[in-house]
């Protein structure tokens, strides 16, 4: 085991226990959507930092560009005019990328041993060697974040930096953001920091202020402070109440156990089907 | 729960292959986690300011090398310059891209030369260049130069060819391109706070 | 900017009109954001359209595009209307209490002594009415008919409420609330900061629109204040430098002028600029102009320069006229110039009416283009089809060009918009050859001298004795011209307070501009710039950020023209006995001996309060102008006059003179203006935050953001013209036009200007048919060659335009 410089708490498709002896800080990132330009310095600092360039698209008559998330794009701005009373037009722009959810669904449907870990300081991460780009993460996701690369066939998303959090630096999106509607620290800090917004935005006349912080994933290592907290589906499809999938689940509860009964040459054949049909078709049955 | 019977058989297979494959020992060297080596650890640091608008955020210019004798320093990584009271090390999307200006393909490395009519661009040498320009500046301003004006009075001006400085170049190539232009006698003489 | 950027978290109200922060200074925007967490700011913007700066805002307010003097004026309307001023404020510290000549008038849209032939103003009767002792007669109750108070309230009584909303289609409720909000900053605990850029600039009144602005703040007693003033968010990161120094047609350093052909003498020159003051025990500051004057020839030409030739005074070139770029491009366009040099500069794209352009640039003999990138003015020959439809082969052009360095090749300082002059070094060496502009300078001047030097020529003087003491000729050091800038002692100076001390030994750099002399015993290459690189070193490169006062003044960071002060004007921010109108404000006090405090005081140190001498030192008022005398093309008064490209067709305030009647427009150019009937819509142009002017075409991470050229439209004009998201459209204007993606959004609205339906048609600009982003039109080929009064801004923010689907 090599020395790592981020404490591994949960690794994908593994069964030994992770050491549990140290208790490292819980980060998070928080966006605070009333406060953001959509100036897209964190999509440029995240393309910089982690040396990647998405291609040069095209123009389809908004200003979201790159237009989805890709292997390259691990974060983009979703843009939404809204007019939730007449003659009070709001330009919502959301921040979106991978949350690290405490409850990590792609990690739980991961199959391929450490391809995805979650760090003590709640950071999921993927670890692209171990990749065998099967897609199920994808399913896994209940924010659809993370991208199949058409060059590598492996899944890319947010690292939330962890190189730098590793040498104890804040993620490139958080230093660069213009504005300081990204914000990083300890969770503890970012939940406090996220109530004295809202206290402000209240006292602006949002009545509905408040923190997205999903129970259904278990918490998120990303979290928004949204205007309109009561309706976090106007910020671009935000999901209201995000949970895993049911077949993560079902793959993580029942279907492993018995499965798992069958070793031996039935195992390989089907890995090799993997490495040769499989990933593209289980994607397509994930969208099924 | 939505699963129907041909889900369930795919999950069950489709997932059985990799994690059974680990037990069997195929796994890549044990999972190695290990997050991407952090890549400033032995950088030059040069302080620099933005030359985009006029907020001049302070940066940091990381440059592969240590300053050694025997390395050619190449950029490899600008971000805001924590210190600086103005931009407490962000920066906007145009200041976070800037390693992308630095390297830009469109960067212009050799003195060219189009000659009237032509349809290219021919490289000359330095020397060349300010030779040739030097020549036409000065038959246009020997040609040109008005000493006095129909009135009688002295006015010393050089009407006929101008110059755009540029807004984005520091005060010490402001300051001797002003004193250089203004010498010879332009008037037709501004930079972008004109636009 | 007055103030500078940090300065702006400590205001209560802040208002962005005629610019957008959030979009094009983001990292300066974010003390905006401060001044709302922290110091529970109100924000409100007023824009065309529902910018990134509105989407922020507590409150946003439409405007048709070049209609802000109308609404300012009514702004000003309001705060008399209401009793919404800081009287102490006003009375002490501007003009409202000077008497104007009897002969000063204003009717039906034009002030007196207007010539329609030559477009411009006899200016004489914009004057203040002098008493017998040459002063300016006041009358401190305000009550004198023809006190500027009186005269300005009668000037914008016009500006009621409805009046402002038929022109600026702004509804009354939306104009109501914003000027609410302004005038709870009337008090002095409460300031008010306007932030503006080319929003105001690019228009035919530019000029004015930001004097409305500036008297907006002195009614509410706001210039001088911490989280006030009047700020310019200026475009590139030296253009506040580059002005400073002085590199424009009619400048020389540190806002001196150069003189005019009629001023052959050179006493007369220096007497106009060396002001009187006009009000008893006045500073006048400009009385030092000699001091300036005379060190600066000094720098330049040296030991050339003496008393008897009148400090090389007939070396400088004299102007018939302003030699702005709409002038020499319309020059170049007759075929009358035969070089330019574009240094950093990218007039095909930058400037209006891209064809005119690129017909003028096809006329020189030779053009020089210095840049770190290819741009499209280099390649104005190469016909790229539709985006640049040339016949290359009649173009007989010579064209150089010769590669730059980029910033992070070079040593040197920047300043920007707070004024803060910042040193910084370099990083790596530049790609293959290039070299810094100051060697390419270089290179030119010594092999045009050597030339000079060998044939002898037309007047060789001024070339053959420029001061060039640089260890590599050829090779100037940032270090050599910073602190040539800075200046020095010719001589030993004495020491002013004790005449038998040497202050400064010849040879050493000066501390700062009080001790400039006009005997030519001291050489200063920019005297706003003299602090910059003392003996101590390099001010520039000060990277001490402590803050102690808290408000935001980092007097140890970098150096701040003049003489490190971070807010202008600052003695106003107490009153007229020294007692800070805000005492959780106090930039500066008495302390018995001195003003001293947060900030470099502005004013002579060691005049005590009660004195007659009022902050504004640099006027020889020595107060504040509501009223601008002579200082202004087109009147003392700011007065709504319509863009030369109305929609409406008329001014609504007087019919008979609709647009800036001292504009900048050349009548060959008066007939391709467009009318509405053919060219209904309100175009205006404009940056997005993703782009920079026409660089980052050439960078990738930039053309990520937005890859492709597109232009934006409301809804209602979507549906009207049935053009979907996405679609191409074509604009036209009534020079040319461009085709792009269509963005149609709700954040451009219909308004209604005098009984007419206003769509606006934004217009990004960064595209063109150089770079590694989609290539695209340059947007300049709609826009209409016409300028400011005074500065001769094109207004690139309104004229007309038709749209459909492409």
């Amino acid at each position: 085991m090599p020395l790592q410089s981020l404490d591994i708490t949960r690794r994908s498709a593994t069964t030994t226990p992770s050491p549990g002896e140290r208790q490292t800080m819980e980060v998070a990132k928080l966006i605070d959507v009333s406060k953001c330009i959509g100036c897209k310095a964190c999509q440029v600092a995240c393309m910089e930092w982690n040396d990647t360039r998405d291609e040069i698209g095209t123009n389809t008559g908004v200003y979201d560009n790159p237009r989805d998330l890709t292997e390259a794009s691990w974060t983009v701005m979703r843009y939404s005019e809204v007019e939730l009373e007449p003659n009070r037009l709001e330009w919502l722009i959301r921040k979106d990328g991978c949350m690290h959810c405490a409850d990590p669904g792609c990690l739980k449907a991961c199959p391929a041993p450490g391809a995805i870990v979650q760090y003590g300081n709640g950071i999921v991460d993927f670890h692209e060697e171990n990749c065998i780009g099967c897609g199920y993460c994808i399913s896994g996701c209940p924010f659809d974040i993370p991208r199949i690369s058409k060059k590598d066939g492996k899944v890319y998303k947010c690292t939330l930096c962890s190189d730098r959090v590793a040498v104890g630096l804040e993620p490139a999106c958080i230093k660069t953001c213009p504005t300081g509607a990204l914000v990083f620290g300890s969770k503890e800090d970012m939940v406090r920091h996220a109530n004295e917004r809202i206290a402000d935005l209240n006292q602006r006349g949002y009545r509905n202020a408040g923190l997205y912080d999903p129970p259904g994933v278990g918490g998120t290592h990303v979290m928004y402070v949204l205007q309109h907290a009561d309706k976090p589906e106007i910020y671009h499809g935000l999901p209201k109440d995000p949970h895993i999938s049911p077949l993560v689940s079902l793959w993580k509860g029942v279907a492993k156990p018995i499965a798992s009964l069958g070793l031996g040459v039935m195992a390989l054949v089907g890995f090799f089907h993997y490495v040769t049909v499989g990933p593209n078709e289980v994607e397509e049955s994930g969208e099924e | 729960m939505h699963v129907t019977r041909r889900q369930f058989f795919r999950v069950c297979a489709g997932g059985m292959g990799t994690s059974t494959l680990a037990a069997l020992g195929f796994s890549p060297a044990e999972a190695l986690a290990e997050v991407r080596q952090f890549k400033l650890l032995r950088t030059a640091e040069a302080r620099n300011t933005c030359p985009y608008c006029s907020v001049s955020c302070g940066l940091i210019l990381y440059s592969l090398g240590d300053n050694a004798k025997n390395a050619e320093r190449s950029i490899v990584h600008i971000e805001g310059d924590p210190d600086h009271p103005v931009n407490r090390g962000t920066l906007c999307p145009k200041g976070a891209g800037l390693l992308d200006f630095v390297h830009s393909p469109n960067r212009l490395k050799y003195p060219e030369y189009r000659a009237p009519g032509s349809n290219e661009w021919k490289r000359l040498s330095w020397d060349d260049a300010f030779n040739r320009i030097a020549r036409l500046m000065k038959d246009d301003r020997d040609k040109n130069f008005i000493a006095r004006n129909a009135e009688g009075a002295t006015v010393n001006r050089w009407l006929s060819t101008g110059f755009l400085a540029a807004s984005a170049s520091s005060n010490e190539t402001g300051y001797i391109t002003h004193k250089v232009v203004r010498s010879s006698g332009m008037l037709a003489f501004d930079n972008q706070a004109r636009v | 900017m007055t103030n500078h950027w940090v300065d702006i978290k400590n205001a209560n109200v802040v208002m962005v009109m005629g610019g957008n922060a959030a979009e094009a200074h983001p990292c300066g925007f974010k003390w905006v954001t401060e001044a709302k967490a922290h110091n529970h700011a109100k924000f409100i913007v007023v824009d065309p359209r529902f910018t990134r700066s509105a989407a922020m805002a507590d409150f946003y307010a439409p405007i048709r595009t070049g209609t802000d003097i109308a609404f300012l004026g009514g702004v000003i309307n309001y705060l008399l209307g209401h009793d919404k001023i800081q009287h102490e404020y006003v009375t002490a510290y501007t003009d409202a209490s000077f008497i104007v000549r009897a002969d000063y008038q204003f009717g039906d849209g034009l002030f007196s002594g207007y010539n329609p032939e030559k477009r411009n103003y006899d200016k004489s009767t914009w004057m203040y009415e002098l008493g017998p002792d040459g002063y300016a007669t006041v009358d401190p109750t305000l009550q004198h008919p023809r006190c500027v108070f009186s005269l300005m309230k009668a000037h914008y009584a016009r500006y009621t409420p409805e009046v402002v909303s038929n022109i600026c289609g702004t509804p009354t409720a939306d104009f109501l609330k914003v000027c609410e909000t302004i005038a709870t900053t009337a008090v002095p605990d409460r300031t008010l900061t306007i932030l503006y850029a080319l929003g105001w600039t690019q228009h035919s009144t530019g000029s004015q629109m930001i004097r409305t602005a500036a008297m907006l703040q002195l009614l509410l007693g706001n210039v001088g204040m911490a989280g006030g003033g009047v700020n310019a968010l200026r475009g590139h990161s030296n253009i506040q430098g580059l002005t400073d120094l002085g590199l424009l047609s009619n400048l020389l350093p540190g806002y001196m002028t150069l003189p005019g052909e009629k001023e052959a003498d050179y006493q007369a020159y220096i007497d106009k600029r060396a002001i009187k003051p006009l009000r008893p025990g006045q500073l006048s500051y400009w009385q030092n102009y000699p001091k300036f004057h005379v060190s600066l020839m000094k720098a330049w030409w040296g030991d050339a320069a003496t008393k008897e030739n009148n400090w090389c005074y007939d070396w400088l070139p004299k102007l018939d006229k302003v030699y702005d770029v709409l002038q020499v491009f319309d020059l170049m366009h007759q075929g009358k110039m035969n070089g330019y040099f574009c240094q950093g500069f990218n007039p095909l794209a930058a400037f209006p009416n891209k064809a005119k352009i690129g017909g003028a640039l096809a006329k020189l003999k030779y053009l020089v283009v210095i840049d770190p990138l290819a741009t499209d003015t280099s390649c104005f020959w190469e016909n790229h089809a539709e985006f640049n439809e040339v016949d290359t082969a009649k173009i007989k052009t010579e064209v150089f060009r010769l590669p730059s360095t980029c910033f992070a090749e070079e040593d040197g300082s920047l300043t920007n918009s707070g004024r803060w002059l910042q040193w910084h070094w370099k990083g790596a060496n530049p790609p293959g050859e290039a070299k810094p502009d100051a060697e390419i300078m270089a290179g030119l001047f010594l092999r045009l001298r050597d030339l000079y030097r060998k044939e002898g020529g037309a007047f060789p003087d001024p070339i053959l004795n420029l001061t060039w003491a640089h260890k590599i000729p050829l090779a100037p050091s940032p270090e050599e011209l910073a602190r040539e800038y800075n200046g020095r002692a010719l001589a030993d100076l004495a020491d002013p307070k004790d005449p038998t001390k040497v202050a400064l030994k010849a040879g050493q750099q000066l501390d700062g501009f009080a001790q400039l002399k006009d005997d030519g015993s001291t050489a200063c290459g920019c005297w706003i710039f003299s602090g910059a690189w003392t003996e101590k070193g390099n001010a520039m490169a000060r990277r001490d950020n402590a803050d102690p006062s808290g408000l935001g003044n980092t007097l140890g960071w970098a150096f701040s023209w003049p003489a490190n002060r971070r807010i202008l004007y600052n003695r106003a921010s107490a009153d007229p006995a020294g007692k800070p109108w805000d005492p959780n404000r106090k930039l500066i006090g008495w302390d018995g001996v001195k003003w001293a405090g947060a900030d470099v005081p502005d004013f002579k140190a060691d005049v005590p309060p009660g004195d007659p001498m009022s902050p504004f030192i640099m006027n020889p008022e020595g107060v504040a102008r509501l009223f601008a005398v002579d200082k202004m093309a087109e009147g003392p008064f700011p007065e709504h006059y319509e863009p030369f490209e109305t929609p409406i067709d008329t001014n609504p305030l007087h019919p008979k003179v609709v647009s800036n009647p001292a504009a900048r427009v050349f009548r060959n150019d008066l007939e391709a203006f467009g009318k509405a009937k053919d060219f209904p819509y309100a175009g205006t142009t404009y940056r997005l935050t993703e782009h920079f002017h026409y660089w980052t075409k050439h960078v990738k991470l930039s053309a990520i953001l937005q890859p492709e050229q597109f232009v934006e439209i409301g809804e209602e004009l979507a549906k009207e013209k049935g053009i979907k998201a996405g679609d191409r459209v074509t604009v036209r204007s009534n020079r040319g036009h461009i085709k792009a993606v269509a963005v149609v959004t709700k954040r451009l609205k219909m308004l209604t200007s005098n009984g007419r339906k206003i769509h606006h048609v934004g217009i990004p600009i960064h595209w063109g048919f150089k770079g590694i982003a989609k290539n695209g039109y340059i947007a300049n080929t709609l826009t209409p060659f016409v300028g400011d009064a005074n500065v001769q801004t094109p207004e690139f923010k309104s004229f007309l335009v038709d749209i459909e689907k492409a």
